[in-house]
């Protein structure tokens, strides 16, 4: 039972880690500011939900678990306004590619 | 398992540190805005690895308020945006 709680958690922080990567890779290959941004904040928030995913069964108790998956919706939260307004002020502005 | 969740959150620092190339390449104000979005969030996958790592809880606190501030940060950016609106009830439906 550990070990499959073990593997579950490698298998979705690994998953987690790639979506970080891709998020990375997007921000510097894209070539305009609004796919920069997609990638920023999907791949990101994703690869944080995966990571929060991974973390479940080794947090303590419920509340524990309660709270880092009221974090990751947090993030989500904050990540799509933050989108918004970013997408507001920078698309706008430079002629797009 | 701690060593391999310490080994992820290395993992996610050290992706979010090549994501932060951007501050120098820009070009955009907003591009710059966009690798510090990306160290909040890494920021936060990587002290909820820690915290989980190390038996650490409240870091988990940490993860949080950083979360915060990075939700700050995007809107202060906007806020204070050279070209930008006013803050105000009108800001929103200026475009």
């Amino acid at each position: 039972m550990s070990l499959l709680r073990d593997l579950f958690t490698v298998v979705a922080v690994s998953a987690g880690a790639f979506f970080f990567l891709a998020g990375t890779v997007g921000l510097l290959r894209f070539p305009d500011p609004l796919s920069r941004l997609h990638a920023l904040t999907k791949a990101d928030n994703l690869g944080l939900g995966l990571v929060v995913l991974g973390l479940l069964p080794h947090a303590d108790g419920w509340l524990g678990a309660l709270k880092l998956v009221g974090i990751w919706l947090f993030a989500l939260l904050a990540g799509a306004v933050a989108a918004q307004l970013i997408a507001r002020a920078a698309g706008s502005a430079p002629p797009r590619a | 398992m701690a060593s391999f969740l310490l080994g992820a959150a290395g993992f996610v620092l050290l992706m979010v540190a090549l994501g932060l190339v951007r501050i120098l390449r820009g070009p955009g104000e907003g591009d710059r805005l966009m690798a510090a979005q990306l160290l909040g969030t890494g920021g936060i996958a990587a002290l909820l690895l820690v915290a989980v790592a190390t038996r650490a809880a409240p870091v988990v606190d940490v993860a949080l308020a950083l979360a915060l501030l990075a939700a700050f940060a995007s809107v202060a950016f906007v806020v204070g945006a050279p070209g930008a609106a006013p803050p105000g009830p009108s800001a929103a439906d200026d475009r």
